[in-house]
């Protein structure tokens, strides 16, 4: 356990001096390990336009190619199929998705082809395959751009599952995502493209199955999935507040899952909650918790927790999004009411609230 | 441009007294796999649904046979014909089906999921039309590797109706990426007609309007299947864009399992004589020298042999064999 704690900490400080933004961290780790590696390369609809997803696509046409950026029709069943073949012929596709949504019409060449193939044809081929996805919130994305589906890719076996928090993550998951000889479903989210985080410009892979501990503190702890980490972080503001020391961690990976970090932190402060970027029903929130349980017994704690979207569809009028995400106001409220359930109800001041999301997490890393 | 019926092929097409007997030997050894795991199946050694290719020989065994050893083929779930056409190993084969740890997918895959990498034969699966774009990718990475090899894209007439399919000519056409797609239509989706699934049955028409060149081929001739597959793979390793032959083929047997189903009622079976009196084995066969013949027939019947000892021998997997390959080290 302690051995697995050492792991988990922080990596070597990066230089300070430079600062990515989460984007250009994406198109950082893609043009290095494409000048890197001949068989990486990387399509989907829209990589080579005048947005180029976003700016996570920009200039790597023009630097690497036609053959190996390229634009695809909307047939997204078969680009996977492409992917899959490729990837099983020796090259190192990456396949891009401006929405995660838009992986419901992969499904069946992810989980019956991409997941299985290793296994189903006893270890003859490799599907060294990055599917990237983007999650969608606010400005109406609405039912169809805003979903976190990653639970659905975690239930089946032969996928691994990254989501990282910040760009310092994101260009070292997406390296070590490109030289993973599985099928890796990397999640994104819209909302993290802008933030800024210390991105040493050497090429780096984050290792998979290693938590993140982003703010220590002894009263609970507290796991944040993508985006809903920075969430975690600003509640973590809102709470020492009032006196409470929330432990923050950002799993990174969620298949391979790294439960020894969140179990051990969760075994001292005795309190745990868990803050999906996702519905909770089957999710990874459900997931963690079990985890956690299993491995420290019933008794261990005082007290669990699980935030998430609202078990609905996720609507686009403002007035009823912001009822739709758990927000830095409402974990703290709901931390604040595992750590003190006897004491008065207690939430943010709403100036104090409004602040939090100036937060950004600067590491360490 | 949009054909109705069969494509006359360029003259008399006929093959030199190597390929036929070639061909026949591919046939036979087809169809004497076949009835040897028919003959087998009722003693439950097999731990597999079996998809028989009896009947559709001819299509594997004519596309096969003009291939390079390094162009790639993606069989179907009824797939026993390409794995074997292409040289996939018998014994492999056939202790795959056994669920022995000798089987070439470890016994992990059993008879729908066949593979054969070292022959450059794609695994398959058992959801329809699935490996046609895995086919496609392929051809993109034969594409970009530049050495003239070329990928085969086998597939039945249910998978023609599938979105993927046509996401894939479309794809293949609009990047000239060197693919056969090859419809083996036996006329049935499991027991279901092409009457009850089939708008029109101008598939050729259809799959025209991507530019893609057509051919029909409606009497199972395995020598005019070679001959397109001869013409074709060299057109397109020379750069031409992908070619699309539809095959019509009877299937012998019921859609899964070692048996007959005639008496079930969805087909006739007058049309299983007619195909029969057209068997493309006793054709072929028919014009090999009859003690050249004698000896390929007793050369498979030492080869089947082998392979059913060599399942029987083999092992199965370890209880430690259910958590390896979940992932890729």
């Amino acid at each position: 356990m302690s051995s697995r704690s050492e792991a988990a900490a922080p990596l070597r400080a990066a230089a300070p001096e430079r600062r990515l933004r989460y984007v250009e961290a994406l198109n950082e780790a893609v043009a290095q390990e494409m000048a890197r590696d001949p068989r990486v390369f990387i399509f989907g609809l829209d990589v080579d336009d005048h947005k180029g997803i976003q700016g996570s696509t920009v200039g790597l046409q023009q630097r690497f190619g036609r053959d190996r950026v390229f634009n695809t029709p909307l047939s997204e069943d078969a680009m996977t199929g492409v992917a899959i073949g490729a990837a099983m012929a020796g090259m190192r596709p990456i396949h891009v998705h401006i929405r995660m949504d838009f992986l419901m019409l992969c499904m069946n060449q992810l989980v019956n082809m991409a997941a299985k193939a290793h296994y189903m044809y006893g270890g003859a081929v490799k599907v060294p395959l990055v599917v990237r996805s983007m999650i969608g919130k606010s400005w109406g994305q609405g039912a169809q751009h805003s979903q976190g589906l990653h639970a659905m890719f975690m239930h089946v076996p032969g996928l691994k599952v990254v989501a990282p928090s910040n760009a310092h993550d994101a260009k070292g998951c997406l390296i070590a995502a490109i030289r993973d000889d599985n099928p890796v479903i990397f999640v994104e989210h819209r909302l993290l493209y802008g933030t800024e985080a210390a991105v040493p410009e050497v090429p780096y892979a984050t290792p998979f199955g290693q938590a993140r501990i982003m703010g220590r503190g002894d009263d609970i702890t507290i796991v944040g999935i993508s985006n809903m980490a920075v969430e975690c972080l600003r509640a973590r503001e809102l709470l020492s507040a009032a006196g409470i020391a929330a432990e923050i961690i950002d799993p990174i990976s969620l298949v391979p899952l790294d439960i020894e970090t969140i179990a051990a932190s969760a075994r001292r402060t005795g309190r745990l909650l868990v803050v999906d970027n996702a519905w909770m029903t089957c999710g990874a929130s459900a997931e963690i918790v079990a985890r956690v349980l299993e491995r420290l017994g019933t008794r261990a704690l005082q007290s669990v927790g699980r935030m998430g979207f609202a078990p609905t569809t996720c609507p686009t009028t403002p007035a009823l999004e912001r009822e739709f995400y758990p927000n830095p106001a409402t974990i703290a409220e709901r931390a604040h009411l595992l750590v003190r359930p006897d004491a008065p109800a207690w939430r943010p001041a709403a100036e104090d609230a409004a602040l939090a999301y100036q937060l950004q997490f600067r590491g360490p890393f | 441009m949009a054909p109705q019926g069969d494509v006359p092929l360029q003259g008399n097409v006929d093959v030199d007294a190597g390929t036929l007997e070639r061909l026949y030997r591919g046939l036979r050894r087809i169809r004497r796999v076949e009835e040897e795991v028919a003959r087998l199946y009722p003693s439950d050694k097999i731990k597999s649904p079996v998809h028989l290719s009896i009947g559709q020989e001819a299509i594997a065994v004519g596309v096969c046979d003009p291939l390079r050893a390094d162009d790639v083929v993606a069989p179907t779930y009824r797939g026993h014909a390409a794995y074997l056409a292409k040289g996939g190993d018998l014994n492999g084969m056939m202790a795959e089906l056994y669920g022995k740890v000798g089987g070439c997918a470890r016994g992990k895959g059993g008879s729908m999921h066949l593979i054969g990498m070292e022959r450059f034969i794609l695994g398959a699966s058992a959801v329809v039309g699935t490996t046609i774009p895995l086919a496609l990718g392929f051809a993109l990475a034969l594409k970009r590797e530049g050495k003239g090899r070329i990928a085969v894209a086998f597939f039945g007439d249910g998978a023609t109706e599938e979105g993927v399919f046509y996401e894939s000519l479309n794809f293949a056409a609009l990047h000239r990426l060197p693919l056969l797609f090859v419809c083996e239509n036996n006329f049935f989706a499991i027991h279901t007609p092409l009457e009850k699934r089939w708008a029109t049955d101008r598939l050729c028409e259809r799959v025209a309007t991507y530019d893609i060149p057509t051919t029909k081929i409606s009497d199972g001739d395995v020598i005019k299947i070679h001959a397109w597959t001869t013409e074709s793979a060299a057109a397109l390793r020379t750069g031409a864009g992908p070619r699309f032959l539809e095959c019509h083929a009877w299937r012998w047997r019921e859609h899964v399992g070692p048996g007959e189903d005639y008496d079930a009622g969805y087909r006739a079976r007058a049309d299983l004589a007619a195909w029969q009196q057209n068997d493309p084995v006793e054709r072929i066969g028919g014009r090999i020298a009859a003690p050249v013949r004698a000896a390929v027939d007793a050369a498979i019947e030492r080869e089947i042999a082998d392979a059913v000892a060599f399942a029987e021998a083999s092992p199965f997997p370890d209880a430690e064999e259910l958590t390896a390959h979940v992932f890729a080290e």
